[in-house]
């Protein structure tokens, strides 16, 4: 290295996204002080908790090098399913006129078990068909969303938003302990379970391998055909949670739900530090990467701008954040 | 013919890489209307010097003259200008596209009506029709371009070169995936171009070949000019000593070790590929260093690669310890003790964003993942490092840590780790694809005595090298295969650098006197 100069760009290079959060939550804070307080905190974690889940999803699938566009579709899906299993035997238009309450365990497991179906039909697409991953989960969303389309239409309920949830299922989602949200802890609890997935087991690993030379890992004798389907299953699972827990912080649920979460978890992933190219992501970063637009969203609205601007934001740290990841990345020959 | 004046003339020209000189001071002259042919082992800086000849590579001494005018090549586009093409060994042609528009493509004929051009189609066939007529090359010019064979593809590309104007086409090994009757349509080609005083610089292996085609022949050993010739006064035999002839130095361990019963065998190996290998048999023993020579496209790789279940095997049998057996992954080959060192490290061997330690330990942890997580969920932390360390140590691999990234190494470091990754899985038969290329003289040397180490131990290994020296010095047999096919295997106390280029360039003579059995299907 030669110099001072070459180590602040580096600096600057590695921190900026950091530098710019800071320096955002500052400006904020000093136009509208109240947004360093507890209760704002606690919004903003609450709100991107289910963001967490789906972005977690995606950076699986990111870091085995592949890509998924179907996610936010998927939310939208299990989040239809979750709440049309979870309604009160009173409520006026149920779903499912017949079916008695259930615990709430049920309507949980019906979301992530739909959610890993769509992932493996995704894994089969990519892995087995040989489909560019970005077409093949294109493909997924649309159908994903036509058969949530039709589900969502079924007489009695005919396209009007689920309503009437059991009393448990709506606590789940708006509930606390000792000030925490069960959300915010779910949510956590998902990011360590990740972040012990990818780091202390086999799986992990390996799923880092296919990511970082899909050749290489094969003649090292992994079975990349495994390893993607069991990513795409993941993801699947964490979606499919996200979809639930939805419903439940919102008290609603609509075919509409979802409406493209997956390209801001992408967004958080790669401005967490996943490198698109495959074989670079940590839990940590793609969480920060979600706050940072939680933060964003939740900051100009506090401080009163339309919430127009926060697309124009939005965008341009995408675009700042992947012009860093590539001279990270590929510069280094 | 030497009335003929010289169209190209290259003058002492030097070229070096980091660590390597790949051309010293080697002089050439092409005249017109004539092949010159360019021979030389494998690295003997053939290509080297036609990259520079084309602007491709800019070399550091040396001056380049054509028409006697002296010339300065930036670029492909500039070496065209001056009338120099060069039709690459791979071709790579819009295959979307029909055949008159791959030729005209970046000078697309137009009319201009009303401020717009339009692609006029009418002259851009006759244009071609015309070329074609010139040459003699039967194509349709509207065929689309994924129909045409590889050799209509090369003179599709020849066509190209001369619509430019060129006085002087490299063909770079241009009949290596050819059959012999679309050779003999290449010759007619370049008989043809000759006749119009264009020159060719004929690059080939093949020594029948060159000696039917060429009207002179320039031969360069390890980055030096041997000579120019006229092919008349060459034969087969001076050809190879002149291409060859190199001292050997004690730069290999001593043997220690003794082959002893088979290990491993292959019969009959054939490709679904029809252009790869074909009806290749061998056997490998316990305690043996099996080397595997040919020329570039002789298909070693991808037989080795078939073996350890990276490509598919059509037909052919493997037998391991005398019992037959399948492999259609290489996670399968690993369990049958098997390890590849692949070719291209960089593509196939590193995983270049993940440590030191990930990459020793990969493959070792997929196929017993017992051994370090102790049944349990968790990896060991412990037992990863430890194994990486071992590794790190033994073949003193220097690296800042074995967290390090391991594309920060150098190439010979990365291949020392690539070995460890290897030998963590106790392999008793190991596949090394040219295990040396590319690194430095140590490194080597610890390479060689692993090799060595192994065979000591009773284990088997075969190394595929296209570096001479290497080959004979480490090997106990050398299995030499030329397109596809085997064409000999020889016995240590036999071997001789004229014997395993003479097998590896002339498959038909060499299988005429090394055929037993299972060779039967001659198509040609």
């Amino acid at each position: 290295m030669n110099g001072k100069k070459l180590d602040i760009r580096n600096l600057m290079m590695n921190y900026a996204l950091y530098i710019i959060m800071i320096l955002m939550i500052g400006a904020i804070a000093v136009i509208s002080p109240k947004f360093l307080s507890l209760r704002v905190l606690t919004d903003i974690l609450t709100q991107s908790s289910t963001r967490i889940l789906v972005a977690l999803g995606c950076m699986f699938i990111i870091v085995s090098g592949s890509a998924d566009l179907s996610g936010g579709r998927v939310v939208g899906l299990t989040a239809v399913v979750a709440g049309s299993l979870a309604q009160t035997s009173e409520y006026y238009i149920k779903f499912w006129p017949g079916l008695p309450e259930m615990p709430i365990i049920v309507p949980v497991l019906a979301a992530v078990l739909v959610g890993v179906l769509v992932g493996a039909f995704n894994g089969i697409a990519v892995a087995k068909l040989k489909v560019p991953a970005f077409l093949a989960t294109l493909g997924t969303q649309m159908v994903v969303y036509g058969v949530n389309c039709l589900y969502f239409n079924k007489a009695p309920n005919n396209s009007q938003p689920l309503g009437g949830f059991l009393k448990s299922f709506s606590k789940l989602g708006t509930g606390n302990i000792g000030g925490v949200p069960y959300l915010v802890i779910i949510a956590l609890g998902c990011a360590v379970a990740v972040w012990i997935l990818q780091t202390k087991t086999c799986l992990g690993k390996e799923i880092f391998a296919v990511g970082g030379n899909p050749i290489a890992a094969k003649v090292s004798g992994i079975n990349v055909f495994k390893i993607l389907m069991i990513t795409y299953m993941l993801a699947g699972a964490l979606y499919g949670l996200a979809g639930c827990l939805e419903a439940t912080r919102t008290g609603s649920a609509s075919s509409s739900y979802g409406l493209s979460y997956e390209l801001d978890a992408i967004a958080s992933c790669i401005v967490g530090g996943c490198s698109a190219g495959g074989g670079v992501g940590t839990v940590g970063g793609v969480v920060f990467g979600v706050l940072i637009f939680n933060i964003i969203n939740y900051g100009l609205t506090f401080i009163g701008l339309s919430s127009y601007w926060q697309f124009i934001v939005k965008g341009l740290i995408i675009i700042i954040a992947v012009a860093i990841d590539v001279r990270k990345y590929a510069g280094k020959d | 013919m030497d009335q003929l004046d010289v169209i190209l003339e290259m003058k002492e020209i030097s070229k070096s890489f980091p660590g390597v000189k790949a051309l010293d001071k080697v002089s050439l002259k092409v005249k017109e209307g004539t092949v010159h042919a360019l021979m030389g082992e494998n690295g003997a800086g053939k290509s080297t010097l036609m990259k520079c000849a084309f602007g491709i590579y800019h070399p550091d001494e040396g001056e380049i003259f054509v028409n006697g005018k002296n010339v300065h090549f930036a670029d492909t586009k500039n070496a065209m200008d001056q009338g120099i093409s060069m039709i690459h060994q791979e071709l790579h042609p819009i295959r979307v596209r029909n055949v008159m528009e791959n030729i005209w493509v970046g000078r697309i004929p137009y009319k201009k009506i009303g401020g717009v051009k339009w692609v006029d189609y009418k002259t851009m066939y006759d244009k071609t029709v015309q070329l074609f007529e010139h040459l003699g090359i039967t194509i349709n010019p509207r065929e689309m371009v994924s129909n045409l064979s590889v050799s209509h593809c090369q003179l599709l590309e020849i066509a190209r070169a001369v619509s430019y104007g060129a006085k002087v086409i490299i063909m770079d090994e241009p009949t290596s995936s050819l059959t012999e009757t679309e050779s003999e349509l290449l010759f007619r080609i370049i008989r043809q171009l000759t006749a119009q005083k264009v020159a060719i610089i004929y690059i080939s292996h093949k020594i029948e070949e060159v000696l039917m085609i060429s009207d002179e022949i320039t031969i360069l050993r390890d980055g030096m000019l041997v000579g120019s010739w006229n092919s008349k006064e060459m034969n087969m035999d001076l050809i190879v000593k002149r291409m060859v002839g190199r001292e050997m130095t004690n730069r290999f361990p001593q043997k220690n070790h003794k082959p002893g019963t088979v290990k491993m065998e292959a019969k009959n190996l054939t490709s679904p590929n029809p252009h790869s290998f074909k009806n290749v048999s061998f056997q490998v023993r316990k305690g043996e260093i099996l080397g595997i020579g040919g020329l570039v496209g002789a298909q070693r790789t991808e037989l080795m690669e078939a073996v350890f279940g990276l490509r598919k095997i059509a037909e052919g049998q493997i037998f391991i310890d005398g019992k037959e057996v399948t492999i259609h992954s290489p996670s399968e080959a690993i369990r049958h003790k098997m390890a590849l060192l692949t070719e291209e490290r960089r593509f196939t061997g590193i995983i270049p964003m993940l440590s030191v330690e990930d990459n020793i330990v990969i493959a070792n942890q997929s196929a017993h993942k017992r051994a370090y997580t102790g049944g349990k969920l968790f990896l060991s932390k412990k037992k990863r490092a430890q194994d990486a360390k071992k590794y790190v140590d033994s073949f003193s691999i220097k690296t800042p840590g074995l967290k390090t990234q391991i594309q920060y190494l150098s190439g010979g470091n990365q291949q020392k780790a690539l070995l460890g990754r290897w030998m963590l899985i106790n392999p008793d038969l190991l596949i090394l694809d040219e295990p040396t290329r590319g690194i430095d003289v140590g490194a080597k040397y610890e390479i060689y005595s692993l090799m060595e180490q192994m065979a000591a131990e009773g284990k088997s290994v075969i190394m595929i090298s296209s570096e001479m020296p290497e080959l004979m010095g480490m090997s106990d047999r050398i299995m030499v295969m030329c397109e596809g096919r085997l064409s000999g295997i020889i016995e240590g106390n036999e071997v001789t650098e004229e014997r395993i280029m003479y097998l590896a360039s002339m498959v038909e003579e060499a299988r005429s006197d090394t055929e037993k059995g299972g060779l039967d299907t001659d198509e040609r």
